[in-house]
Parts: C-alpha cells; sequence; structure tokens
C-alpha cells in the first residue's frame, strides 16, 4: 500500500465561497477517502422558534441561505399553511412560483459562474454573472431585494406584481436567452471545457439512488426525480416534465443545469400567460396546531419544510433538511478514487451550499 | 386540490425497538431516505422523525426516544443516514448503536454546547 | 495622499452569514459593479491583504479562524463588518451559536449595514476604508520619525 497523507481542505480556501472542512486521505495523487465535518456557519436557527412567532419566522428560515432565500420562504410560509389548514389564493401560487424559478435562473447562473471559476476560466465566470445581474434586477423591481426578499409571507405573498412588469419580466429573459445560449455553448462544446467535466466523478443511476442523491445530481445520473412532480405550486398547470441526463459526471450534472435555466424561462412564461385575476393574501388567524411536512425543489434539489405547532404563536419544531445536506454522502463517494486536483471542481457539482446545511 | 401529492401526510408511531425492522421493511419497499431530524421535547424524551420518499410522496416514521436510550442506527439500510445521526448526536445527544460512520461527537463542530441536548 | 493607497487588495471571510453579503461581494468584482477598475483585488492570502471583508457574525467555532486571518495581516489594516449580522449579529443574534458582531473579535473600522448589504453599499465601504488606511499608514509613519528623531537624539 502506497504511504497515505491526509490534507485538510477548508474552512478558508482560496475556491471556497463558504466554509466547509473535508479531510482528504491521499496515496500520492489519488484521493482514496473524504471525511466531511461541518459547524463553521451553524447558527442555530431552528431553535429560535422559541423566540421568534410563526409569522416572524418565515423571514428567519429565510436568511438560510443568501441564494435559494425565496423557496426557503415560501417552504416554511407553506409548511406553516399546511399545519394551519389555510388555503392560499391561486394567484398567491402562480406569483410563488414565477418568484422561484426566477431564483432557479439566478441560482444556476451564479453556479455555472463559479464551475467556470473551480477550472480556471475566469472570464466564463465574469460573464455569468454578468447576465446574472439582469435577474437580479427583475428581482429588485419586483420585490425591493436583490438577494432576501421577504415577499411570501403566511398566508400568501406580500406583494403583487402587475401585468406590465410582468411582461416585462417574460421579455427581459427572453432577451436574455441568446446570451445564456451563448454561454451554454461554451459549457456544452468548448473541448478544454469538456476536459474538464467529461467522465470525470461519475455518479451511476444505482449509486444516486442509493446514496440518496437530489436536484441536479440525481436527475444527472438518470434518476426521475423532481419535486415540483408532487404538486406543490402551480406546475402542474404548467406541463413540466424534469430535464433528465444520464451520464452522471460532472459534464451531465452541468447540463441539466443549463437546460434548467432555459426550462425556467419556459415555465415563467407559460405562468404569465395564465395567471389569473385575484387577492394575492388570505388573512391568518390563530394559533398553530399540528404539523405538516413539506418539500419544495430548490435549485439544488429537494428540501424539506417540517412545521410542528404548539397550540400558540410559537411552534414548537421548524426542520429543514436542505439538498446539500443530502448530497454530501454522494460528494464522499464522487471524490473517492479522483484526482486531488479535480477536488475543486467535483466540490462544486453538487453546488454546495454551506450555509444551508448548517443553519 | 387536496388530490396533489405533496398533501398526502403519513405519519405513523413507532416504538424505539421497532425502528430497525421498520426501516428494513421501508428498504425492500423501494423507499429513499429523505431526511431525519429531532427535537427535544418539554417532558424531557426526544422526539425522531425519519422520512422515505416513494414516487414524490412522503411516508414518515415517528419515534419517541427517552434521553438515555441507545437507539439502533439505520446506517445498516441507508448508508447516507450518516449525516442525519452523526448530527442528531452532535447536537440533541442521542446515542446510536451500529453507526457506518461514527465521528463520536466531531461531525457538527459546535464549540458552544447546544440546548437541544437534555444533558446540557 | 499618494494614489497609491487607492489600488487596495481585499480578503473576504464568511463568518456564519447566510450568503447573501457574500455573493454580494463578489457581485462587486463582476462587470456590473467592477471593482477592479479601482484596482481593487479579491486576494486568497491574508498576506496580501490590506482590507478585511468580514461577512457574517462570529462564534465560538470561527473566531480562531477570523482572528488568524487578521493577524497575518501586516500593517496598516483595516476591517469592514458587511452586513447586519457582521455589525451586530442582526436577526441571528439571538441564536445560542452566535457570539455577535465582528467586533466582539477584532477592531472593526468601517460599519456596512443591510441585509444583505447593496453592493454600492460596500463598495462605499470599501472606499471610506481607503480613508482609514491613509489615516493609518500617516500615523504609522509619524510614529516612524519620531522614533527616529528620539533615536538620533539617544545617540
Amino acid at each position: 500500500m502506497a504511504k497515505r497523507t491526509i490534507i485538510p481542505f477548508g474552512p478558508q480556501h482560496p475556491v471556497l465561497p463558504e466554509p466547509i472542512h473535508l479531510d482528504l486521505v491521499l496515496e500520492d495523487e489519488k484521493v482514496v477517502d473524504v471525511i466531511p465535518s461541518i459547524g463553521y456557519v451553524h447558527r442555530g436557527l431552528e431553535k429560535l422558534v422559541e423566540k421568534k412567532e410563526y409569522t416572524e419566522m418565515v423571514y428567519v428560515i429565510e436568511r438560510i441561505c443568501g441564494i435559494c432565500s425565496f423557496g426557503h420562504g415560501w417552504g416554511a410560509s407553506a409548511s406553516i399553511e399546511g399545519a394551519m389548514g389555510v388555503e392560499i389564493p391561486e394567484r398567491a401560487q402562480f406569483l410563488r412560483t414565477i418568484w422561484h424559478e426566477l431564483s432557479r435562473v439566478h441560482s444556476h447562473l451564479l453556479w455555472l459562474g463559479l464551475l467556470a471559476d473551480a477550472f480556471g476560466f475566469e472570464s466564463l465566470f465574469m460573464h455569468c454573472w454578468r447576465v446574472r445581474e439582469h435577474v437580479l434586477d427583475l428581482f429588485e423591481k419586483t420585490t425591493g431585494g436583490r438577494v432576501i426578499f421577504s415577499v411570501c409571507k403566511v398566508g400568501g405573498v406580500r406583494k403583487d406584481i402587475d401585468a406590465a412588469t410582468l411582461k416585462e419580466i417574460v421579455d427581459t429573459l427572453n432577451g436574455l436567452k441568446p446570451e445564456i445560449q451563448k454561454l451554454a455553448d461554451v459549457f456544452i462544446e468548448d473541448a478544454s471545457v469538456k476536459n474538464r467535466t467529461q467522465g470525470v466523478g461519475v455518479v451511476t443511476k444505482e449509486e444516486a439512488i442509493e446514496l440518496g442523491a437530489v436536484g441536479p445530481v440525481a436527475r444527472g445520473s438518470g434518476v426521475y426525480q423532481d419535486i415540483r412532480l408532487a404538486g406543490i405550486g402551480v406546475y402542474d398547470q404548467l406541463g413540466f416534465e424534469p430535464c433528465i441526463e444520464e451520464a452522471g459526471d460532472c459534464y451531465a450534472r452541468t447540463v441539466v443545469r443549463i437546460r434548467e435555466v432555459f426550462q425556467a424561462i419556459e415555465l415563467i412564461e407559460k405562468a404569465v400567460e395564465l395567471i389569473p385575476e385575484g387577492p394575492i393574501d388570505v388573512k391568518v388567524n390563530g394559533n398553530v396546531d399540528g404539523e405538516f411536512i413539506l418539500r419544495l425543489e430548490q435549485p439544488r434539489g429537494e428540501a424539506f419544510y417540517y412545521a410542528k405547532g404548539a397550540g400558540s404563536k410559537f411552534l414548537e419544531r421548524m426542520r429543514v433538511r436542505t439538498p446539500t445536506n443530502q448530497n454530501i454522502p454522494t460528494l464522499v463517494k464522487m471524490l473517492q478514487g479522483c484526482d486531488l486536483a479535480d477536488v475543486p471542481v467535483l466540490a462544486l457539482t453538487i453546488d454546495p451550499c454551506i450555509s444551508c446545511t448548517e443553519r | 386540490m387536496s388530490e396533489k401529492k405533496f398533501m398526502i401526510q403519513n405519519f405513523e408511531d413507532v416504538a424505539p425497538e421497532a425502528l430497525l425492522p421498520r426501516v428494513k421493511e421501508m428498504k425492500a419497499g423501494g423507499y429513499r431516505l429523505g431526511q431525519a431530524c429531532a427535537t427535544k421535547q418539554l417532558d424531557g424524551t426526544i422526539f425522531v422523525l425519519y422520512s422515505f420518499d416513494l414516487d414524490h410522496v412522503l411516508y414518515n416514521l415517528k419515534v419517541v426516544v427517552p434521553a438515555d436510550m441507545k437507539l439502533q442506527s439505520v446506517t445498516g439500510e441507508y448508508w447516507s443516514a450518516f449525516i442525519y445521526e452523526n448530527e442528531m448526536h452532535d447536537l440533541f445527544g442521542i446515542k446510536f448503536e451500529n453507526l457506518a460512520l461514527d465521528y463520536d461527537g466531531r461531525f457538527f463542530k459546535v464549540v458552544t454546547p447546544t440546548p437541544w441536548n437534555p444533558q446540557n | 495622499m499618494s494614489y497609491v493607497t487607492k489600488s487596495p487588495w481585499v480578503i473576504h471571510y464568511d463568518g456564519s452569514s447566510c450568503n447573501g453579503c457574500d455573493i454580494e461581494v463578489l457581485a462587486c468584482l463582476t462587470p456590473m459593479y467592477d471593482v477592479e477598475r479601482f484596482g481593487i483585488i479579491n486576494t486568497g492570502n491574508p498576506k496580501h491583504a490590506d482590507i478585511f471583508l468580514v461577512t457574517g457574525s462570529v462564534n465560538e467555532q470561527n473566531k480562531t479562524v477570523v482572528k488568524q486571518i487578521y493577524d497575518q495581516m501586516p500593517n496598516p489594516k483595516v476591517v469592514v463588518a458587511i452586513g447586519i449580522c457582521a455589525n451586530n449579529g442582526g436577526i441571528f443574534r439571538e441564536c445560542y451559536n452566535v457570539m455577535g458582531g465582528v467586533d466582539t473579535v477584532i477592531p472593526v473600522d468601517v460599519y456596512v449595514p443591510g441585509c444583505a448589504a447593496r453592493p454600492e453599499a460596500i463598495i462605499d465601504g470599501v472606499v471610506k476604508g481607503l480613508g482609514v488606511l491613509a489615516e493609518k499608514r500617516a500615523a504609522m509613519e509619524a510614529k516612524a520619525t519620531v522614533e527616529e528623531i528620539t533615536e538620533k537624539e539617544e545617540a
């Protein structure tokens, strides 16, 4: 057996935007084992349920993560609505779906940029983020915030989008399509990019199912799994079908996300066509009693929200399980047997969000 | 509206000893482990929730564990559960037997003792 | 003030932030805001850095990391706390694993509020930090001159 070396990776590392700690066990240049550990960003915000009322908890949960913040707000509101038996108006469901898909566009563009940065393609990173700014402008126009929105509340949404602005969203996104296509062409066709992503970090379909992979990681390995199929929001009215790739390597996961960007734009376009007039919220009174568990398809994959009422204004438990958490076992398997130089790219392909994982 | 899959709320109460056999049944039934989480209850016991997914429908197992009792790990069936069980061990002080990848309290690096753990 | 002081290198560390401020710090570097046109470069090495951008609050776990980065930076140095969590803990102030703002561990020179802090505000904060940097540098030079004179007198 070759001599083994353990390299600590993180918490502060130039390629890591966020602190995670991996102990990489190496034999020469090959990674043979990985031991992840977390805790640098842990805040314990689920514990705040004892101090904040359920209506305020939505805003706390939203701040689990600044990238998938809208989804967290939606998940928290919807799980509390479920526990209380509140049904929200149709227009609010549509608005939530539109904002959620808009989040997916911005999140995937952000991720594509970070991936480009991880394999050393600086100008591609800059271009991805340049395009992403236009999406953030749409968020700012409709919600007031660029990354933290606070538009979801228990009982609906806090802001309406008028018809002219809805049209502007669709027009802007359609205008961005050629730009995104140009970027996508580089990821899909450029030989040097393919060299870094094709055949690297392969997760087979069986492994993905066994390890419980979620989101684009599972779909990149050919698993038919997308929580948008479970009926939350208005996806069933939009004719939604998940994007699946079979290869299971970094390239396949990239292609899934690129296809999802275009799909999200189409879903928004369709939702804008179908959105009904009407109220955007219902009045919610009383205490939370009962429990409700609900899942959402975040840009990074399936997220759990579990709310348990305590018969008062305060919840007994608010649990959030984020997609990165579930994808860590897959990452561990993916890294075993890879080259040390591929670790940053592989770690990025699960789209890690550490503040989500640790809450 | 109520026909939607996400509205289906399956909760089943399971005794701590019956958890592992029940999880084996879930595995045999083709279920995927979705998540596991714990909560400290007012009477000092800990409530653990395991969620499983089959075809986008959730099935949840609820276990109430006394604070000093050891729970059988499900990592033998679902290896990926090591994430949740180590997290529950580090934050809630639940002890697991036969944990496939046991960090012994070093998975979730938290210096301050968590108020969730009944022993703190 | 010499123009050289206007090209500071920054280092960024994410305390226990929600990512919101972090991606806004990154957004500052990208074409829409493009702070590199001011000569500002993001570096991963604390020994290259003049300005320390901290996002998120500190906890027992990461306070040594924050302190270590600060200690490794050469003098004069400026700390900019970005976002309300880095200022005083913000919405997470009451969480059990949050100690509070960054100033509980290292001295902070500029506070940039906001949840999340906007890129414009972050750039303003860094520009304000430049002034502090110039002051600190002037103070250091004055001190060095005084010491030189005293040394000469003693000799």
